[in-house]
């Protein structure tokens, strides 16, 4: 293993970037900010080479202690090596999405993308708990930022409801946080991870981790200040927003709940896929009766992030590794979709579903990209979607089969919304004249989608090279949590065979 | 000689403060400036003086005052914080018919005060120490005495809080009355003795009750907004740091060495008076339009969080409360300077909210300075202001008040709310006029410190910082 510290270098390069462009003219801070995004790139694209899935669960391990209850220790297993590199992966575009969209106080914008880089980097390397925390609180000062100065006509509005809903269900995971580490002794996450609190005092900090992560996530029913942001947010803000800052409620489930509170976690599984449940069926219903693009993709993430939570907390291997490829799928494809949206809004400037339609005519281009996403959404066999969203609905199946039920409805409601919306934006005559008039995506947006598109595809044929850092990570978990492991209700039971017990025919037709 | 070693810092000071007074008194207002550098001097002299002096000499003089590392650490924060409002008030008085140089003057004469505060260790040397800082501080509140808000001020706190300084000799006099001594020791024991007696309790009441109004706590805080208000915005800064910190420690040292065995006794008082300055700091800052008045139920608010590490009651509380008001003197001090920076074209001062609006487009690294502050005051990390926070909270439940901690932690969230407004206008609104540009190198150097502080480079601080508040309050126990 290198003795470079490539976890502080990682978080580094986008800060020191971030720094420079604030003294920069827009076009040198442009380029400045792409050029530290696609080295990040690389450097995690190193890490995953690196990294060894059959090595010890965390690599790349750093400390320094501070003084004090909190240490800059780093280091990342499967589960993180991943999502880290979702992230990467996904600022480059966000920059390049914003070249031309983003007109005033660029360098500002720059550095506050740069800083948000560096911070949601850090969420995902942290190994000690307080710097966890400070890291995933910090992620909301950049995005009230990127929300506040450079959003839509409601943006303060949606900027305050952002950052003070967070931040709220964050600051009662801090006081689980101190609690726990007053009781183990210890700040480092991998030790807590093996620490055995008390039953009933696992309850009570699954509750607070769960009000700091389902308003992340987010889950039904603290969804409510995702639409607004979204809508409000440039598009690379809603990018970031759905491609990585949900992800840090999934990531958080499965660092913290699951590992840490498996008795409080069995405890509440019911009340997880009530709410998952519900949030399936309804935000898919919300979603149907949108007119704004941006919110009805907004409602389907809060959809998506359902079969996440469905899948974790049935807490088997299909569950879970389908929830984390749910994650990264709807990372890249809402991330895609508000891309495409952007990309009609940067033309005429309205997010209105009616403004728009036939724009297969015009943009052949466009409507093909735009086709494949709403596919992958959908969950069409061979994109990641369907990967993501058939394993951990078939791990749902193992834990409750009736979660199974509520969480296939909302595959197809998914359908409905994202086929009608895509029928209404690219299908039939143009509603408008300016509509028609509209060129088809130039060089940079194809720049931005085609390597979304790709990495769409291979998750979806070839998804083992996602799974493989995570499988023994996922195999650690499940060890972790063997004992409040849910049996299910669809087991096989071997009957004796209908014709020779008659008066049972009813056996079996629940299922 | 040797027995005034320990006190080498405030016989500095107070020779300093004599030789400047009358220096002013023959020099006039030219020499204001000079006399406001040399008090500074002293000040500085004063801070380097406590490495030297012993920290740990213990009680001295009959037990009036202790010189010891609790003593020592509030010091090194007050004086130079002292030094940092005579700074401020660089370029702030020369043009008014003010006598400019006593100005200085009487902060040298707070300082003694504060810094005999810090050392009390008998009601009587508390409230000569008190006493001494009020009564220099009714005088600067009403510094600009031709303008009538600084006089109203200047009055409004004098009458205040010579009651509140009637309540807390009250209190002093029953504890003296049924303990027959003024010594923390003497009291300690008194309490010590089986249940305490009524008058007893009473005497605590009272006592806690002068202390509060005189850290601004709830339900003793009235006189804040508008002394804050009212004041020139130099001796704001000057009213918000220091003091505030020797009031605060001064408390700790009271509930923990003189009413230690009563702990029981002044913890409801305490928690009560923590929630309460928690919430009604957060909730009543929402409408207010002058950023002067907002600062001052920001530092409500803060007192709040403070007392909150004191209800704990133990070394860990007490090092938290260090360390809290370590960063609030930075936090704060920083936005009162950035404030002091909000000048019309005419070089006149400008307290309304609104024209911050559009300031990161105007004077970029002001505005960024000025949020840094707000986020750190809003305890949002990754900026330091997060950490004190925490450590307020990590002690609180680690001794068993996570209820408190709970309600304290909400009513941070609310409080954030006004500290994201400051920054939404700077960064979201349309720009307003833009402020004349202020010649004050020095003072920039300071907000460019304080902010630096703040930030998440603070967070090298934590050790230090940390192990020395810790040794500090050990001194205590």
């Amino acid at each position: 293993m290198t003795t470079l510290p490539l976890l502080t270098i990682l978080i580094a390069i986008p800060l020191l970037a971030g720094a420079i462009v604030l003294f920069l003219k827009p076009e040198g801070a442009r380029w400045v900010a792409l050029v530290a995004t696609l080295l990040d790139l690389a450097l995690s694209i190193y890490l995953w080479v690196a990294f060894d899935p059959n090595g010890p669960q965390w690599q790349f391990v750093e400390k320094v202690p501070i003084g004090g209850p909190i240490n800059w220790a780093l280091g990342i297993d499967g589960i993180a090596l991943v999502l880290l590199n979702l992230t990467t992966f996904l600022m480059p575009i966000c920059i390049a999405a914003s070249w031309r969209s983003i007109e005033k106080r660029v360098p500002e914008y720059m550095a506050v993308f740069m800083l948000m880089e560096a911070l949601m980097l850090g969420v995902f390397v942290a190994q000690d708990l307080f710097l966890f925390y400070v890291f995933f609180e910090g992620g909301l000062i950049p995005m009230y930022l990127i929300i506040g100065i450079w959003g839509g006509v409601e943006r303060i509005k949606a900027s305050y409801k952002f950052f003070l809903y967070t931040f709220f269900g964050s600051v009662l995971m801090l006081i689980a946080m101190i609690y726990m580490v007053a009781t183990a002794h210890t700040t480092s996450i991998p030790a807590l991870m093996a620490y055995d609190f008390p039953v009933d005092v696992q309850k009570w900090l699954w509750i607070a981790f769960f009000a700091s992560f389902a308003v992340k996530l987010p889950m039904w029913p603290v969804h409510t200040w995702l639409p607004d942001a979204h809508v409000q947010a440039p598009t690379a803000g809603s990018v970031i927003l759905a491609g990585v800052l949900l992800k840090l409620g999934g990531y958080g489930f499965i660092r913290f709940s699951l590992p840490m509170f498996p008795d409080g976690s069995l405890y509440f599984i019911p009340f997880m896929f009530v709410l998952s449940g519900v949030a399936v069926v309804y935000t898919s219903l919300v979603a149907l009766v949108q007119k704004d693009m941006k919110k009805l993709i907004a409602y389907s993430s809060v959809a998506h992030m359902a079969y996440v939570t469905f899948g974790l907390f049935s807490m088997n291997r299909q569950g879970i590794e389908g929830a984390m490829i749910v994650m990264l799928s709807h990372g890249l494809v809402s991330g895609a979709l508000f891309l495409v949206v952007g990309v009609i809004y940067d033309r005429l400037h309205t997010r209105e579903i009616a403004v728009y339609g036939g724009l297969s005519n015009n943009m052949p281009g466009y409507a093909l990209l735009f086709m494949l996403f709403t596919m992958a959404s959908v969950g069409l066999p061979g994109t990641s979607g369907f990967v993501g969203e058939f394993v951990s609905l078939l791990g749902t199946y193992q834990a409750s089969s009736w979660a199974a039920i509520a969480g296939t409805t909302g595959i197809i409601l998914g359908a409905c919304y994202m086929l009608w919306l895509y029928w209404r934006i690219c299908f039939g005559e143009a509603r408008t004249p300016e509509a028609a008039a509209m060129p088809d995506l130039n060089i940079r947006e194809w720049w931005c989608l085609a390597p979304i598109a790709l990495a769409v595809l291979w998750m979806g044929v070839y998804p083992e090279s996602f799974i493989r850092p995570m499988r023994n990570d996922v195999g650690r978990l499940l060890v972790r949590l063997e004992h409040v492991a849910p049996a299910g209700d669809s087991h096989l039971i071997l009957g004796k065979g209908a014709q020779h017990s008659p008066g049972h025919m009813d056996h079996g037709a629940m299922h | 000689m040797g027995r005034f070693a320990p006190l080498l810092p405030e016989l500095i000071l107070s020779i300093g403060a004599i030789v400047l007074m009358i220096a002013a008194a023959f020099a006039g207002r030219g020499a204001a400036r000079l006399i406001g550098w040399l008090a500074v001097a002293v000040l500085i002299g004063a801070t380097v003086a406590l490495i030297g002096a012993p920290s740990h000499a213990g009680p001295i003089f009959d037990g009036m005052v202790a010189a010891d590392l609790f003593a020592s650490f509030g010091k090194a924060v007050i004086f130079p914080s002292a030094a940092v409002a005579i700074i401020a008030a660089s370029g702030w008085f020369e043009g008014g018919s003010e006598h400019a140089s006593e100005y200085s003057v009487l902060i040298l004469f707070a300082a003694v005060g504060m810094s005999v505060m810090v050392s009390a260790t008998s009601l009587v040397s508390l409230y000569v120490g008190l006493e001494l800082n009020s009564l220099a501080s009714y005088v600067l509140a009403s510094y600009r005495r031709h303008d009538e808000r600084s006089a109203e001020a200047g009055l409004k706190y004098f009458v205040l809080g010579a009651l509140a300084s009637g309540i807390l000799l009250y209190g002093i006099s029953l504890l003296y009355g049924f303990t027959g001594t003024t010594t923390f020791a003497g009291v300690a024991a008194a309490f010590g003795r089986g249940a305490p007696s009524l008058g007893l309790l009473f005497g605590l009441v009272f006592l806690l009750a002068g202390l509060a109004f005189k850290i601004s706590a709830v339900p003793f805080h009235m006189w804040t907004p508008d002394v804050y208000e009212g004041a020139p915005t130099p001796v704001t800064t000057f009213f918000a740091s220091a003091p505030k910190v020797a009031g605060v420690l001064l408390s700790v040292r009271v509930c923990i060495e003189a009413l230690g065995p009563a702990t029981d006794a002044w913890r409801q008082i305490v928690i009560v008076a923590a929630l309460l300055s928690i919430f009604l700091g957060a909730i009543a800052a929402y409408g207010q339009t002058n950023i002067k008045r907002l600062l001052a139920y920001s530092s409500i608010n803060n007192v709040g969080f403070a007392l909150i590490g004191l209800a704990a009651g133990d070394a860990a509380g007490a090092s938290s409360v260090l360390f809290y008001m370590t960063v609030y003197v930075v936090m704060t001090v920083g936005a009162f300077l950035c404030v002091l920076w909000m000048r019309d074209a005419d070089g006149e001062p400008i307290e309304t909210i609104a024209s911050l609006s559009g300031l990161s487009q105007s004077r970029p690294a002001f505005a960024a300075a000025f949020a840094i502050f707000m986020f750190s005051l809003a305890g949002v990390p990754p900026l330091f202001g997060f950490w004190p926070k925490l450590l307020v909270f990590n002690a609180a439940v680690s001794a068993g008040y996570v209820t408190l901690a709970v309600a304290g932690i909400v009513g941070a969230v609310i409080g954030a709310y006004y500290y994201l407004k400051i920054v939404k206008v700077m960064y979201m609104d349309a720009p307003a006029e833009p402020y004349s540009p202020v010649r004050e190198p020095v003072q920039g150097a300071l907000v460019f410190a304080a902010a630096i502080a703040v930030s998440p480079v603070g967070y090298l601080l934590i050790g230090p910082l940390g192990s020395l508040a810790d040794r500090a309050a050990g001194s205590l126990f």
